[in-house]
């Protein structure tokens, strides 16, 4: 066997302990790396920096614990920007799994930035129903949510009694890690004209560019890379940017065994027809 | 009667609906907003039906001793104990989402480093499988192959930190040429902007409106009963 036969074919295991080791150094040491905001994040950041003082942002929660080490840091910078502009917040959620999450990142972000629960943000949690769901509140978010998740009534919330449906609220953000933000984009943003941004899973970013084209939605947040470039936009670096560096040495070791792997594959093709 | 009758109410409902949503005024749009309540009730007893169909499926295999019977075994307990500290942390704390509740506690140590787990070691399969099977056997795969690279590299800020190192080594050989300017380009994060805002969106819109129009056909084929396999 010679040696691009052998690159070609090296036991797995050595390529996770590669992969192990890219991810985790750049963890340990923790390099500084440079942010470039690209422009679907900078839209996002605008669209929730152009609201007015007081406006309403309704999160939606479409994501759970697998996802999260990408989408939780978005929904944090989110979280501190939306207070930091004063705007109200209402947190929901199509993922049952994804709403303590959301109480983590708010119980977490709330008090850093001095914002009480039921004056400056809600939790109303999760109903079944998805689409059907999203249609309704276009008519009246009491039809689902007559209390928040604690089932305290919606209107004993002072900045609640002035929402009712889609024309109350500013913007809509759905942090997903699957088709959810799709269902929203359709349902709502194409149903009610509703402001949308996504925050969502690097896999998924790609799907939803055509519905930023068609000005369908406001902006991208796609995956570690996009919420490293909110943290960067807000000022406030968090785990996102902590992460990119391993991510960059996971990347840069992919494409490397991916070449290794490929003039290895050409050098044997070679050989043989000779 | 046993087929007429479903196939007349899907018909009905289905055109009652469509109606409703070009015309959402009286009586049309109540009768909407009256079917998302009834959806979203029935969606909600769903819940129970696939929690009784779990629970059914794994206690047979229990019992039976089918092979992997632990496994099962460790489902049922599982689901019952995360049942068990929800209802408490609900009458205890008014919610199971309360910080300081069982569930909580859980969730945070149980739930999360279990889905995180399993969802990062795709990434050691995938990587492997990438590594062993992503060959440039055609153009279509060089292709594919190339627009990878250049997205993972474009995608993370190594892609920058090479792309001025190429400056710096292009101002090396070519005295003339700024390595300022050609940062600025940032190379790869611009080849990665313009394949996913170019090439990926006009795949995804081609991908969308099919699946938009093999969704009108799917439902025109159930509404006027030709397609009739839900009540089998």
């Amino acid at each position: 066997m010679t040696f691009w036969q052998r690159i070609s074919t090296v036991d797995r295991r050595i390529l996770y302990v590669l992969l192990c080791l890219a991810v985790a150094l750049p963890l340990i040491l923790k390099p500084k790396t440079q942010v470039r905001v690209s422009e679907p994040v900078r839209s996002a950041f605008e669209t929730v920096d152009k609201l007015p003082e007081d406006a309403v942002v309704m999160i939606s929660i479409d994501y759970d614990p697998s996802s999260a080490p990408e989408v939780q840091p978005m929904l944090i910078g989110l979280l501190r920007h939306a207070f930091k502009k004063n705007l109200h917040v209402i947190v929901t959620g199509q993922l049952a799994l994804g709403l303590p999450l959301a109480e983590i990142a708010l119980n977490q972000v709330g008090p850093e930035m001095g914002k009480t629960y039921g004056k400056d943000y809600v939790n109303i949690g999760y109903r079944p129903g998805g689409s059907a769901m999203m249609i309704g509140i276009g008519r009246e978010i009491r039809d689902y949510f007559r209390t928040d998740y604690k089932g305290v009534p919606l209107d004993s919330f002072a900045f609640m009694r002035s929402v009712h449906n889609y024309r109350d609220i500013g913007l809509l953000v759905s942090l997903a890690h699957g088709a959810v933000a799709e269902q929203w984009i359709q349902f709502v943003g194409g149903r009610f004209n509703q402001t949308i941004i996504v925050g969502c899973t690097g896999v998924n970013a790609p799907s939803l560019y055509q519905y930023l084209h068609s000005g369908q939605i406001k902006g991208i947040i796609g995956g570690l890379q996009g919420a490293s470039e909110y943290e960067a936009l807000i000022g406030k670096p968090g785990s996102a940017t902590l992460g990119m560096p391993a991510q960059s040495a996971a990347h840069g070791l992919i494409i490397l065994l991916l070449i290794i792997g490929n003039l290895g594959y050409i050098i044997s093709r070679r050989k043989k027809k000779q | 009667m046993k087929r007429s009758v479903p196939l007349t109410i899907v018909f009905v409902t289905a055109v009652l609906l469509i109606v409703a949503f070009f015309i959402p005024h009286k009586p049309f749009g109540d009768l909407q907003s009256r079917f998302l309540n009834w959806y979203t009730i029935v969606s909600g007893f769903t819940f129970l039906l696939g929690l009784d169909s779990l629970t059914r499926h794994h206690l047979v295999r229990v019992f039976r001793r089918v092979e992997g019977w632990g496994y099962s075994l460790v489902l049922v307990l599982a689901l019952f104990a995360t049942m068990a500290l929800g209802f408490y942390s609900w009458f205890k704390f008014q919610s199971p989402f309360a910080l300081r509740a069982p569930f909580m506690w859980l969730y945070t140590y149980m739930i999360i480093p279990l889905q995180s787990t399993m969802f990062a070691s795709l990434a050691f399969f995938v990587f492997s499988a990438a590594y062993r099977a992503f060959r440039i056997r055609n153009f279509a795969a060089t292709l594919l192959l190339v627009a990878a690279c250049l997205v993972m590299i474009g995608n993370v800020p190594l892609g920058s930190a090479f792309w001025h190192d190429i400056g710096s080594l292009v101002h090396a050989i070519i005295p003339g040429v700024s390595v300022d300017k050609l940062t600025a380009l940032e190379g790869f994060a611009s080849i990665k902007d313009w394949l996913m805002s170019i090439p990926t969106a006009a795949a995804g819109r081609g991908i969308g409106i099919g699946l938009a129009l093999g969704g009108i056909a799917m439902s025109l084929r159930i509404i006027l009963g030709i397609e009739r396999t839900y009540m089998s």
